[in-house]
């Protein structure tokens, strides 16, 4: 067994003294593969936060506005957007390709003359906009209801349970297209919540809510494991409140698995806007995000494959960056936690 | 074991039940929602739309409409389509099923013997190429969309190296089995890899870890000492116990594949399976069809889950008593 590096069943202390967090903040600071990804996915979402930028100051074009009749220039001559089709009959039209010029088209136009690069950076802002903020709310419901499913047993466990598995046993897919397909006409009006159809918030609200019981299940498990031990006891003993002791004594020993579970749920939450998206029950026009330009770029996949490819590569990247960073958050914070796959 | 058993199916039966019932108020009883409406079109008068109403019984109360739903689907089978009146939804299904059954079976069959064999390999030589070589596979097991990988897949076969390495692909459809088994297996092996790559990656990586925590187990180190050969150890007592998880993990992935979760697959290559009859009907709002292929996929993934369960209690006594 000489030359392998052992598989530690609890991560060795870095650094004894130091706080739990510090101590695994140490640890990702030395795995270079997630710094490394971790930088790529600032980079990502610094170069999607300046999309006004590129479209304003470099491409000079609203990527939100079609340009039908309008020309631009490569190599130095003007040509149309939109150009007539040489294929077929020739009545229909095929947007300009790739120019490699920033300031005119750098990756071409989509069917509506707009510039697909300004547009694939407007779409990263809400394909990640919608990532982080359903696997925040998804993480924040699931540690609620896993919480009081664990800690109180009984009946409210029996409920909340017996909802997991029905949420559980339905396919995650399917689940998340009969919601958008209901909700995407009609918005959501449930008691003091209003959302209009097609607001961003409508698949935000909808993917947190399919993904609450993948981590809602594990969480439970870990705080019906915590209810036995003696720190528990001994803050009942005290009088401490039910209150008290979930948000005082039960949540910190739960919170380093919800942190691992936040980014590994976000590249999930993307992938899933962006398949919802792309059978066009997720974003919806006229805001964009990398699944609906996979969408648009299909109708012109034979000729102009750069859409699809271009906005596919974006969401992979993003994902690869957000699943290797979220392994690193895991070796540093709990290397034994079962994520993915069964549990 | 037998009231385990029955325990276990007792309860799938009260998830179906409750996915229905679900299923049902998601598209009857949401405020702001109204049935009629949708198939009348959007401009249609108020008497159209009494009419409508009266003749899909929606003017019935909600259980009853639920019950008679169930009834026909159930009972007497003649459940029929909102869109296209006179279409019986439970045929429709039936002739998808063998579709997704074709393509969930064999990618089934590729992404096994690719992901043990690699995450086998991986686990015994660690600190070699494999090694990383499968973590990054992977890792794009779970990053990559598949309808995405689909399409690149088909720009390349069908259109830039069409005429040249990949002349011999078929244009996209579905051939039956029965009708000439070498175009089936033609149609489908694109995506048959498609989809298998991407589970491949995940069955190898979980296996690898399995596999190294089994390696650093006591019971390893006791073959050792009695001089066993190492690929003996590796394959007789490593990853016999390796597999248990990632068997378990199988059944609940193929139940709910079989059940329309290769939807995306479906629409990409053009296959007409039950996914791809799921989102078409979902397009249209098909709400009979809807509650037709969602209770069949349902019904998959509550089976896979309790075959697991069943064969879990089997392997380790433990669980009965839970």
């Amino acid at each position: 067994m000489s030359g392998v590096e052992p598989i530690p069943a609890v991560a060795a202390p870095v650094r004894p003294g130091a706080g739990p967090w510090r101590q695994a903040a140490t640890r990702i600071l030395r795995n270079r593969s997630a710094l490394t990804a971790g930088a790529g996915l600032l980079l990502i979402a610094l170069v999607c936060l300046l999309a006004p930028v590129y479209a304003g100051s470099i491409a000079h074009t609203d990527p939100f506005v079609s340009n039908i009749s309008g020309t631009t220039v490569v190599g130095g001559q003007e040509v149309q957007v939109l150009q007539q089709s040489t294929e077929g009959l020739g009545l229909g039209v095929t947007p300009i390709g790739p120019t490699g010029d920033p300031g005119h088209y750098l990756l071409g136009a989509d069917n509506q003359g707009r510039d697909v690069m300004a547009r694939l950076l407007y779409g990263g802002r809400n394909s990640l906009l919608v990532g982080v903020s359903s696997a925040l709310l998804c993480c924040a419901l699931a540690t609620v209801l896993g919480v009081v499913a664990g800690y109180f047993g009984g009946w409210i466990d029996a409920v909340l349970s017996r909802f997991f598995d029905v949420i559980w046993a339905f396919p995650v897919y399917l689940l998340a297209i009969c919601l958008s397909v209901v909700l995407l006409t009609s918005g959501l009006h449930l008691g003091p919540v209003h959302i209009d159809a097609g607001s961003l918030a409508l698949p935000i609200v909808i993917i947190a809510l399919i993904y609450v019981p993948y981590v809602a299940r594990p969480l439970r498990g870990q705080v019906m494991a915590l209810r036995d031990k003696e720190f528990l006891h001994a803050a009942v003993g005290l009088g401490a409140s039910d209150l008290r002791i979930m948000r005082r004594e039960v949540l910190p020993n739960i919170l380093p698995t919800v942190v691992v579970f936040l980014p590994l749920m976000t590249a999930l939450n993307m992938l899933t806007e962006s398949a919802l998206s792309f059978l066009s029950v997720g974003v919806q026009s006229p805001d964009a995000s990398w699944g609906t330009i996979i969408n648009d770029g299909l109708a012109l996949l034979y000729t102009r494959p750069m859409i699809t490819i271009a906005a596919g590569l974006f969401v992979a990247l993003t994902a690869v960056a957000l699943n290797v960073f979220g392994d690193g958050v895991r070796d540093a914070l709990d290397p034994n936690a079962r994520l993915r796959g069964g549990a | 074991m037998i009231g385990y058993i029955l325990r276990r199916f007792g309860a799938a039966v009260l998830v179906l039940f409750a996915i229905s019932v679900l299923v049902f108020l998601i598209f009857f009883a949401t405020p702001g929602v109204d049935p009629a409406a949708r198939i009348a079109g959007k401009n249609a008068d108020p008497a159209t739309l009494e009419q409508v109403r009266a003749s899909f019984g929606f003017d019935q109360p909600l259980p009853v409409q639920y019950l008679m739903m169930m009834k026909h689907l159930f009972v007497s089978h003649d459940l029929t389509s909102f869109v296209n009146r006179g279409t019986l939804v439970i045929p429709q299904i039936m002739d998808a099923v063998p579709v997704t059954l074709s393509l969930v079976v064999g990618a089934a069959v590729i992404w096994m013997v690719l992901g043990v064999a690699m995450g086998t390999l991986a686990g015994a030589m660690r600190g070699t190429l494999v090694d990383p070589l499968v973590m990054l596979l992977g890792v794009f097991g779970v990053s990559l969309p598949v309808y995405w990988l689909g399409e690149v897949v088909n720009l390349v076969t069908q259109k830039e190296l069409h005429d040249s390495v990949f002349s011999w692909v078929p244009p996209l459809g579905y051939v039956p089995l029965s009708q000439s088994p070498g175009q089936w297996a033609l149609h489908l092996l694109l995506p048959w890899l498609t989809l298998a790559l991407l589970y491949a990656g995940i069955y190898a990586r979980l296996l690898r870890g399995e596999l190294i925590q089994a390696l650093n187990e006591d019971y390893v180190r006791t073959a050792r000492a009695k001089g066993l050969s190492e690929r003996r150890i590796l394959i007789r007592h490593a990853l016999r116990c390796s597999l248990i998880p990632i068997v378990s993990l199988f059944g609940l992935d193929f139940g709910a594949l079989v059940g329309g979760a290769a939807l995306l697959t479906e629409v990409v290559f053009g296959l007409p399976g039950v996914g791809k009859l799921t989102y078409q009907a979902l397009q249209n709002l098909d709400l009979p069809v809807i509650m037709g292929t969602v209770l069949y996929a349902a019904f998959f993934v509550v089976l896979a889950n309790a075959v697991v369960d069943v064969l879990y209690a089997r392997l380790d006594p433990r669980v009965r008593r839970a």
